[in-house]
C-alpha cells in the first residue's frame, strides 16, 4: 500500500505534537517578554524637534500632523538681528495609519524621534488612535538607553568640542576627556541630550529659551533635563495611574512625565 | 414503597432517563475533548476561560450562546421538513444507545437483533440529512445532502459486511451477547474487520477526513448551511453522539464492551463499576483516534472517497467474512 507511512507519520507528528508544551502565550494574563528594542510605538523628544517637517514629509503614509507657529526671539547682544524660531504647536502620529516603518526616526536629524517597545495603546475608537504631543513625550520615557559608546573608540566630536570649551561640565556630564568613555550608559533623554549638544539645544522651544541665551560655547548648559537631574517618579500620579488601572511601565511613564512637567514649573 | 421500585414502570423511567442522562453528557465530554486534543496537536492550548479551570465549560457557553441566536428559516425553504430535519438527525443516535451495553444485564434494552437494530436506525440518520439538503433550498445545501447520500450507501456495505463477521464469531446479534461471547482471540482474528468498521463509521459521521458533504471550503457547510442558532447546534450535537455510538458500538463488537483486566472484582448489586468504566474508556478512546485523524489527515476528494470504499474497503470486508468463517467452522 503506497503512502501507507506516510499516513502513520503523520499520524506520530500530531501526536508528538500534543504531548510537547503549547507555543500558545495567554497574553493578557501574561506579558510578552519583547526585545528591548521592540518596536512598539513612536516617541516623541518633544524638547528636540525643530518642526524641520522631514519626519512628515517622508511618511509614507502621511500619518504625521504637525503645527506650529513662528516666534521672534530678541536679539543676544544690542546691535544684533533678532531671530525667529520655530515653536513646535501640534506634533500628532495617526497610529491607525502608521505602518511602523521607521522611516521617520530615521530621517530626524535631531534625535527627536525614537521607537518605544510600548504595545498597548489599543483604543474602541479608531480616531482615538491619533496620539498627540504630551502621549508621545510620555512614550519617551519607555525608550531604552542607548547602547554604550566603544571605550576604545574615538572620542565624539561633540564631547570634545565640549571639553576644550568647558571642560568640568563635560567631567560632570558623565564624559571624561579622555578617550575611555563612560562606563554605564546614562538614561536614554539625559544620554541622548547631553551627547547632542547645541544644535538640538539651541533651536529647543520654549523651557529652554531662557537658559539658550548663553553662547554657543556653552553647549550642553542650555539642556533642560541637565538642570532638573535625574528624573524621579511622582508617587501621587503614579498611584493614581496604577488606581486608574493602567499596566505599570505606563504609570511610570507618566509618573516620570508628571515629575518632569512639575520641575520644570519649580513646583519641586 | 418496594412496589413502587418493583414496578415497571419505574424501571422503564430509570431506563429511559439513564440514556437521556449518557446522551446528554457523554458527547460533550467528546466535543471538550476534541476541543483541547486536537487545540494541543496544533500546539494550540484551546478554550481557557469558559468555567475557570481549562475552559471546561466551553460547550456548555455555546450552547447557551447558540440558544440566544436567531432561528433563521429561509424564505423558499420548505419550512416544515426543514425544522424537522435536526431531530430526525438527532434521534437515532439517542435510540441506538438503549442497546449498547456497559456491564452484564446492564443495558437499558437487550434485544436478540441488537446490532441489527442499531445498524436500521442509525441510518435513519442520512434522512435527517436530506431532509436538511432538500428542503434548505439552497444549492450548496443540495450538493452536501446528495454527496452524503452517496457517501452512506457506499460505506453502509462495509460496515454491515463486518458487523455480520462479529455476528458470525458470537453466533448472536444481541450486543450483549456478542460481549459475553467476546474472548481475546477475536482481536487478532477481527483486526481488519476492526479497522473497516472504524473507517466506515468515520466516513457515515461525516467526520474529516471523510468530510466530503460538509467540505466548508468549497460547499460552505453541506446540509448545514442555511441552519442557525439552536437547531444548527442539534446538528453539531448529532455528530458528537454519533461518535459515541459508533464507539459503543466498536467496543461492543470489537473491543470486548466491559471486558478488562479485574472487571468483576467491585459488583455492586447487579452493577460492576470496572465493567462501566472499561466501556467508557474504550469509548472515549475510539472518539480520540476520530479526533486524531480528523487532526491529522486533509479532506478526501470524493473520487478517492468512493474508489477508498469500493475498492478497498468493501474487497478488504469480504475477506474478512471468509476469514471469519474459516474460523467459525474451525474452532
Amino acid at each position: 500500500m503506497p503512502g501507507g507511512t506516510g499516513l502513520l507519520k503523520g499520524l506520530t507528528v500530531t501526536f508528538g505534537t500534543m504531548l510537547h508544551r503549547s507555543v500558545t502565550k495567554q497574553y493578557p494574563d501574561v506579558k510578552p517578554e519583547l526585545a528591548p528594542r521592540t518596536r512598539g510605538v513612536i516617541a516623541l523628544m518633544e524638547e528636540n524637534c525643530t518642526v524641520c517637517m522631514l519626519c512628515s514629509r517622508e511618511c509614507p503614509d502621511w500619518c504625521i500632523y504637525i503645527d506650529s507657529h513662528k516666534e521672534t526671539v530678541p536679539p543676544k547682544e544690542p546691535g544684533a538681528r533678532a531671530r525667529t524660531r520655530n515653536m513646535l504647536d501640534r506634533f500628532a502620529i495617526d497610529f491607525a495609519l502608521c505602518m511602523y516603518c521607521g522611516i521617520c526616526i530615521e530621517v530626524c536629524p535631531f534625535d527627536a524621534l525614537f521607537w518605544s517597545p510600548e504595545f498597548e495603546y489599543s483604543e474602541y475608537d479608531i480616531r482615538e488612535l491619533t496620539h498627540e504631543m504630551d502621549r508621545l513625550r510620555e512614550w519617551m520615557y519607555t525608550v531604552p538607553a542607548p547602547p554604550a559608546l566603544d571605550p576604545d573608540g574615538e572620542e565624539p566630536a561633540e564631547v570634545a568640542a565640549a571639553a576644550k570649551a568647558e571642560p568640568t561640565f563635560v567631567e560632570a556630564a558623565g564624559f571624561s576627556a579622555a578617550p575611555a568613555l563612560a562606563a554605564a550608559p546614562p538614561p536614554a533623554p539625559l544620554a541622548q541630550a547631553t551627547a547632542e549638544p547645541a544644535a538640538a539645544a539651541a533651536t529647543a522651544p520654549a523651557p529652554i529659551a531662557e537658559s539658550g541665551s548663553d553662547a554657543a560655547a556653552k553647549p550642553a548648559a542650555s539642556e533642560p533635563d541637565h538642570d532638573i537631574g535625574e528624573v524621579q517618579v511622582d508617587q501621587a500620579t503614579y498611584d493614581e495611574a496604577i488606581a486608574a488601572g493602567l499596566p505599570d511601565r505606563v504609570a511610570r511613564a507618566k509618573a516620570k512625565s508628571a515629575w518632569v512637567k512639575k520641575a520644570r514649573k519649580g513646583l519641586l | 414503597m418496594s412496589d413502587v421500585l418493583d414496578s415497571y414502570a419505574f424501571e422503564l423511567t430509570l431506563r429511559i432517563v439513564c440514556v437521556l442522562l449518557v446522551f446528554l453528557t457523554v458527547p460533550l465530554v467528546v466535543g471538550q475533548m476534541e476541543h483541547k486534543a486536537m487545540a494541543h496537536m496544533q500546539s494550540r492550548l484551546g478554550p481557557m476561560y469558559a468555567g475557570g479551570f481549562h475552559g471546561w465549560a466551553q460547550l456548555v457557553a455555546d450552547g447557551v450562546k447558540f440558544l440566544q441566536k436567531e432561528d433563521v428559516v429561509p424564505t423558499n425553504a420548505d419550512k416544515w421538513v426543514f425544522k424537522l430535519a435536526p431531530a430526525v438527525s438527532l434521534l437515532p443516535p439517542m435510540f441506538v444507545l438503549v442497546v449498547i451495553p456497559v456491564g452484564p444485564d446492564l443495558v437499558s434494552q437487550d434485544l436478540d437483533i441488537g446490532l441489527f437494530y442499531a445498524l436500521a436506525i442509525s441510518s435513519i440518520s442520512v434522512l435527517g440529512m436530506l431532509m436538511a439538503a432538500w428542503s434548505s433550498a439552497n444549492k450548496f445545501s443540495l450538493l452536501g445532502g446528495i454527496r452524503g447520500a452517496a457517501q452512506l450507501i457506499a460505506y453502509e456495505l462495509p460496515l454491515v459486511l463486518c458487523a455480520a463477521s462479529a455476528v458470525m464469531l458470537a453466533g448472536t446479534m444481541s450486543l450483549t451477547g456478542i460481549v459475553e461471547a467476546w474472548e481475546w482471540w477475536w482481536l487478532p482474528v477481527q483486526a481488519v474487520g476492526l479497522f473497516i468498521f472504524f473507517t466506515a463509521s468515520v466516513a457515515e459521521l461525516n467526520r474529516p477526513p471523510f468530510d466530503m458533504p460538509v467540505a466548508d471550503s468549497e460547499i460552505i457547510f453541506g446540509h448545514m448551511t442555511e441552519y442557525t442558532g439552536l437547531r444548527f447546534a442539534l446538528f453539531l450535537l448529532t455528530e458528537y453522539a454519533g461518535i459515541v455510538v459508533a464507539g459503543g458500538l466498536i467496543t461492543a463488537m470489537f473491543l470486548g464492551g466491559w471486558r478488562g483486566p479485574f472487571w468483576d472484582v467491585v459488583q455492586i448489586g447487579e452493577v460492576y463499576p470496572l465493567g462501566i468504566l472499561y466501556t467508557l474508556l474504550k469509548v472515549l478512546a475510539i472518539a480520540f483516534v476520530v479526533i486524531w485523524l480528523r487532526v491529522t489527515y486533509p479532506r478526501l476528494r470524493e473520487d478517492q472517497l468512493q474508489k477508498f470504499c469500493w475498492k478497498a474497503l468493501i474487497p478488504l470486508s469480504l475477506v474478512q467474512v471468509v476469514l471469519t468463517g474459516f474460523v467459525t467452522v474451525v474452532k
